[in-house]
């Protein structure tokens, strides 16, 4: 009874919600349906027939798990996920309700699967709730320390998880993260690697950003023979730990970047597929990498893996395009100064010319400390900016830190999001590509302006 | 004659976690505008620090596991240097970790005590894993105007009596959330919980801590001033932000 009301509940909320436009209608019939039923989660997940996946770390959630779930449908299996950032408890209730019919059960129960993006600190209890069959961790990188407190936190918590673990559970794990392979230290079921072998792809040093340069287990600090992005990479503990990057069995073994798109050759226990995706940047790489080393240990053929990274459109946000007033408009999250490193690389890796506008707010769900805007290589932009265009409400943080980057006269500093979008559209030729870079809280914002815009032409003009 | 700034950044790679970097961009930024020469030296673990040979230290800040390690090393090998540099007059900016590791002693949130070099005449406890972090945006009053940052910090820190705070907090929770204090002063070292990065944001500070360096040994010292409107909207924003939204803790 107290289920059928709880999914009841959390029904109507979200299409009030949705009616009311407030919100994407996910946190409020979450918190509803748990408030009245507090096992929602655990009972609810129950009943799917194929299980739950969770997909954790600290970039790539959302995209990761977009890509699986068109891996698990290309398979033929039903999904049952939650939306875009609604990681934390209360969304995964939400979800489940939603998908759910008013008796408590599914749909096709037998052939559903559930795929959840988690956040961090609530893997931990997602994991206790929904007795997943597989557990995907994609990096940790530092990010909202504010929010998470220290990195090391998150890894103690996450290696208490995976502790707890079935036995039966699968843990997919990047080799190429020194504090992600060492879960595989504390898992009581079966480990699956995945990594980047494409040494033609990596540098030789560490990059300011870099976090976990010591070795998980003896603390001294880690030899690299070729360093991907942030810390990841080919380690080894050049002590008589003699820890070091473990083999994967999922490899990425070309990987082939440009300004429109990523062209992978992955090799897997079932062979190896070649898969072109719509998205760019060597983070895009190890997501896709991530999926396939999930939908590959939970034993997908490789025909559906690559039909399912085919039917792959961008997620809200991640790399989204649109077309404004003419020009191509890409909107891409940055959240930390790892991630915004790796997207301030692939913009300007096609040379120069570059049109950005970069959105900086300092909301809880942004992280609200900024220093992390100090550890991002701008300098990357010199040369190769042609405009920049600096708003959000923490805009004179970032002016601040372009100023250090010698970037002082290009930047110009709009608060207001409207106007400075309206200026990074003039600032960019006609047919010409922005790249819109904002926090969380900032790209839900540019992004119903954008919207707007996009579905009437020039409407951004005249609103001068 | 050319003035030369030089400084000795503590344990680059294990004590930077705020974006601790901005603060030596700014002081070499601000050098080199001046045409006074930088001269920047990273000192890692087992190290050694010599007194004479830098006008300026810097330690930034850590999470708990760096921090122990860095504890040790400060106690073994760079700890009877960095209080014979406090001696002789040499400006010390210590920022968050460093700050607590430069005070007498640092109980870590799981009780143990972590040895403190004793520049700063003051202790700090964490009261435990469970406790509040003191989390947010920060305002202090300082003899030169107002800086501002961002604090993140479980551990509570309590002067000895004597021993002058920073600064007064305007908004945020400085030292301990209770008696009003921001950082300490002891002769020329400094520190303080702000970070955000500390001194881009606020310039005179950063110059404060320039002349008093190069002070001791130059005696003509002219400090122009520079371009600093952006640093100024910045600093403008950031009191802004901090006081309309109060203080709020995640």
């Amino acid at each position: 009874m107290r289920r059928i009301a709880a999914i009841a509940a959390a029904k109507a909320a979200a299409a009030l919600s949705q009616r009311l436009k407030v919100g994407g209608g996910t946190a409020l019939p979450g918190l509803l349906a748990e408030r009245i039923d507090p096992d929602i989660v655990p009972e609810m997940a129950r009943r799917l027939g194929q299980g739950s996946i969770i997909v954790t770390g600290t970039n790539g959630k959302t995209t990761t798990a977009r890509l699986l779930r068109g891996i698990v449908r290309a398979a033929g299996l039903g999904v049952v996920a939650n939306r875009a950032g609604s990681n934390l408890m209360r969304g995964i209730a939400a979800a489940l309700a939603e998908a759910a019919r008013l008796d408590g059960g599914f749909a096709g129960a037998k052939r559903r699967l559930g795929v959840f993006e988690v956040d961090e600190a609530t893997v931990p209890e997602a994991a206790r709730a929904l007795k997943p069959r597989l557990v995907l961790f994609t990096n940790l990188f530092r990010d909202q320390l504010d929010r998470y407190g220290e990195v090391e936190h998150v890894a103690a918590l996450w290696r208490d998880a995976v502790r707890q673990l079935d036995r039966s559970a699968t843990v997919v794990l990047n080799a190429d993260d020194p504090s992600i392979a060492g879960l595989a230290q504390v898992s009581p079921g079966p480990v699956l690697f995945y990594g980047v072998e494409d040494t033609s792809r990596g540098s030789g040093g560490l990059e300011h950003a870099a976090d976990a340069r010591w070795c998980p287990s003896c603390g001294s600090e880690l030899a690299y023979s070729t360093v991907f992005y942030g810390h990841l990479g080919h380690w080894s503990c050049p002590t008589h730990c003699r820890v070091a990057r473990p083999s994967a069995s999922v490899v990425a073994t070309r990987v082939e970047l440009d300004a429109e798109g990523t062209s992978l050759a992955i090799a897997l226990p079932g062979g190896e597929i070649s898969a072109p995706l719509p998205l760019t940047g060597l983070y895009n790489a190890y997501n896709a990498l991530a999926a396939v080393a999930a939908a590959s240990a939970l034993g997908f053929g490789t025909g559906a893996i690559a039909r399912g990274l085919g039917s792959f459109t961008a997620a809200f946000g991640r790399q989204e395009r649109m077309n404004v007033g003419g020009r191509r408009v890409q909107v891409i999250l940055a959240k930390n100064p790892a991630g915004l490193n790796e997207v301030l690389r692939t913009i300007t890796a096609g040379g120069a010319d570059v049109d950005v506008a970069l959105f900086l707010n300092d909301d809880i769900a942004d992280g609200r400390d900024v220093s992390w805007i100090w550890d991002v290589d701008f300098d990357l932009l010199a040369g190769k900016a042609r405009s920049l265009t600096v708003s959000g409400n923490r805009a004179w943080d970032m002016a601040l830190r372009l100023k250090y980057a010698g970037l002082d006269s290009l930047s110009q500093v709009e608060e207001d999001a409207a106007a400075a979008l309206r200026r990074a559209l003039r600032a960019t030729p006609e047919d010409g590509q922005l790249y819109v870079i904002p926090t969380y809280t900032a790209m839900l914002q540019v992004r119903e302006l954008l919207a707007r815009w996009a579905r009437r032409p020039a409407f951004w003009e005249a609103e001068k | 004659m050319t003035l030369k700034l030089r400084l000795a950044h503590l344990y680059p790679k294990l004590m930077n976690i705020y974006g601790d970097r901005g603060n030596i961009l700014c002081l070499e930024r601000r050098c080199r505008e001046r045409g006074i020469a930088f001269e920047l030296t990273e000192l890692g673990l087992g190290e050694k620090l010599k007194p004479k040979d830098y006008d300026l230290v810097f330690i930034g800040g850590a999470q708990d596991r760096e921090q122990r390690r860095v504890a040790e090393d400060l106690a073994k090998v760079k700890g009877k240097a960095i209080r014979e540099a406090a001696a002789k007059g040499v400006v010390i900016l210590a920022v968050c970790g460093g700050y607590q590791l430069l005070g007498r002693h640092y109980r870590i949130a799981e009780g143990e005590e972590l040895p403190g070099v004793g520049v700063f005449g003051l202790w700090t406890e964490h009261p435990g894993p469970g406790a509040k972090r003191f989390i947010g945006n920060v305002v202090v009053e300082w003899a030169g105007g107002t800086l501002v940052g961002f604090e993140n910090h479980g551990g509570r820190t309590h002067l000895d009596a004597g021993v002058e705070p920073l600064g007064r907090v305007v908004a945020g929770f400085g030292n301990n959330g209770d008696d009003g204090g921001e950082g300490a002063v002891c002769g020329n070292a400094y520190g303080t919980y702000l970070h955000g990065s500390l001194l881009p944001k606020n310039p005179r500070f950063a110059d404060h801590l320039i002349e008093t360096a190069l002070r001791r040994r130059y005696k003509y010292l002219e400090m122009a001033p520079l371009d600093d409107r952006v640093e100024e909207m910045a600093h403008a924003a950031a009191v802004r932000l901090a006081t309309r939204r109060g203080i709020i803790s995640v």
